[in-house]
């Protein structure tokens, strides 16, 4: 008769490495968690490293005017208030003490983000100021020569009190 | 085997006096642990895309690349924005340099110079994770690298993820990509570390012109989830089944 029960000890055997091996490598904190056996099989600790360990960079206007209060007030003042120090300047990270300087981009290729006028009749980008061709404009001069980035007006409030509305449904998050 | 009746009675009491204790001082299953601990976690997170109000300034591709940390000049990208050229003869062209991560700075669509009186409508389309309710993403990873939180965001498990490309496959709005460092499936994630900390994902925050907005749709007094309630809203590629949770005001039916 034991020449039966042999495969049958191999295949508890095989099952036992298996279970073994899965114990070993799998983690113990990987389960089904809260989302359930469809789509919540993970890793906890992967979830808490996009939660808390991932670093913040974009630190907001707020955190600026701390030591930048001059260029602040004069920007909300303008009609580029609703553009972000960081977006022409970089990300705070860790300034002033890593980098201790942010970067001053001089090239026009920055404005022309918004200002190199494109003819689009049925988006905002053709409300804002500027140019079909920017090469028509002071060519091959820094924009920032004759205009400040901080506080670039002439006398248009328009364009500028709608972009405020659209922005306004976004305020309660202005936690930064 | 005959049972005496003080035996019987003697390990009955045992029993019911270990199930009293046992009840006092049950274990919780972790299922039950987490439950209690994460009771008052009771978001669900949306996004609203304005496409009105985009002008292609491509800010949002470059916060996003610069917060998450994806190689800057690599061809690969979290998030987009779409050009969309629609000519008065009907005809649509469609472009999305670099992922629009330098701006939108001439009127020159593929590369095509276009005379401006041709042109019937042309906008800006902003794109991202859909963070899809049922996403197909996650139903095919074989490992369980990629997976959805509480709150609803999909995010991948980095040193968990083998590379096999199925997700990437699997996304019918193709927002995953193989990150340039790592070779492992990468995402979108609403910018988890920030959401999660009261601040904004990168791009919104990066966005002068209020063209995207997060929201919770659990709380029915913000501002986003009162719009997606009460406006026209619309979603990408809806026959796929996978309930995206990423809305937009001024689809076309040429974007999709
Ligand atoms: C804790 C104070 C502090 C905060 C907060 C701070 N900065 Fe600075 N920043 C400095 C100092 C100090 C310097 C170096 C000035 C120098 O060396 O001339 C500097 C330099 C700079 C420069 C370069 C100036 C130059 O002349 O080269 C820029 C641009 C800048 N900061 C922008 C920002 C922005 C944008 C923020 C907000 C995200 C910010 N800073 C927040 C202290 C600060
Ligand atoms: C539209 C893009 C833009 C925005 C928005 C912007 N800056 Fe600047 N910033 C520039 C440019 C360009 C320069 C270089 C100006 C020059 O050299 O004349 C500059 C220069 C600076 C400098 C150093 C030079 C100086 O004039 O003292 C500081 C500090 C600075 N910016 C801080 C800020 C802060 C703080 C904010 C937000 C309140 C901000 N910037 C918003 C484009 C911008
Ligand atoms: C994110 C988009 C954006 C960027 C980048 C940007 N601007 Fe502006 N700018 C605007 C908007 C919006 C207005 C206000 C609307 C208007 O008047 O056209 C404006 C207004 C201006 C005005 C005043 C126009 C007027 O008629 O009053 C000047 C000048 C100007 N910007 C120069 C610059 C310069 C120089 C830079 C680069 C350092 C720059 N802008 C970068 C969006 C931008
Ligand atoms: C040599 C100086 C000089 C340089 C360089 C320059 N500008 Fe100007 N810009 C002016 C003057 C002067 C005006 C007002 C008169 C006019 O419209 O030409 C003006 C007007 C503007 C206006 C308002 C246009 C309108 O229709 O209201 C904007 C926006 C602007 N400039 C942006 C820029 C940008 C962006 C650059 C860089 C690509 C730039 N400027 C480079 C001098 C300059």
């Amino acid at each position: 008769m034991s020449h039966v029960w042999k495969p049958v000890w191999v295949v508890l055997a095989i099952v036992g490495i298996i279970l073994g091996l899965r114990f070993i490598i799998v983690p113990p904190d990987f389960g089904i968690w809260d989302r359930g056996y469809m789509y919540g099989w993970h890793r906890h600790s992967a979830e808490l490293f996009w939660k808390d360990q991932f670093k913040v960079k974009y630190k907001g206007r707020d955190y600026c005017n701390n030591c930048h209060p001059d260029k602040v007030s004069s920007i909300l003042a303008s009609s580029h208030k609703n553009i972000q120090c960081e977006d022409c300047h970089g990300p705070a990270i860790d300034h002033p003490d890593n980098p201790p300087k942010l970067a001053i981009i001089k090239d026009r290729g920055l404005c022309l983000r918004c200002h190199a006028y494109l003819p689009y009749p049925t988006s905002l980008r053709s409300k804002i100021a500027g140019w079909p061709n920017p090469d028509e404009h002071n060519p091959g001069i820094a924009c920032v020569n004759c205009h400040n980035p901080h506080s670039p007006d002439f006398s248009k409030p328009d364009l500028n009190k709608e972009v405020l509305k659209v922005k306004d449904i976004t305020e309660r998050y202005d936690g930064n | 085997m005959e049972i005496k009746r003080r035996d019987f009675l003697r390990v009955m009491g045992a029993a019911a006096a270990g199930a009293t204790v046992g009840g006092l001082f049950r274990t919780l299953t972790p299922k039950e642990a987490r439950a209690a601990v994460y009771a008052t976690n009771k978001k669900r997170w949306i996004f609203l895309v304005d496409t009105h109000k985009c002008v292609g300034c491509g800010m949002c591709v470059r916060a996003c690349k610069l917060e998450n940390e994806v190689p800057y000049n690599d061809p690969v990208t979290r998030t987009w924005v779409e050009r969309y050229v629609i000519l008065k003869s009907g005809k649509a062209i469609q472009d999305t340099p670099m992922g629009g991560l330098n701006g939108y700075t001439a009127d020159d669509p593929q590369g095509q110079k276009i005379n401006s009186d041709d042109i019937a409508k042309a906008f800006f389309v902003p794109k991202l994770c859909n963070q899809c309710e049922k996403p197909p993403c996650v139903q095919v990873c074989p490992v369980g690298a990629t997976f959805q939180t509480a709150d609803g965001v999909v995010l991948v498990d980095r040193t968990w993820c083998i590379g096999c490309g199925y997700c990437i496959m699997a996304c019918p709005y193709g927002a995953r990509f193989f990150h340039p460092i790592y070779h492992t499936a990468e995402k979108c994630t609403f910018c988890y570390h920030r959401i999660s900390k009261g601040l904004q994902p990168a791009c919104v925050f990066a966005c002068p012109f209020g063209a995207r907005n997060i929201g919770d749709k659990k709380d029915p007094n913000d501002p986003v989830t009162k719009i997606v309630l009460t406006e026209r809203v619309s979603v990408l590629k809806s026959e796929y089944g996978t309930s995206p949770q990423v809305f937009y005001l001024g689809l076309d039916e040429n974007v999709r």
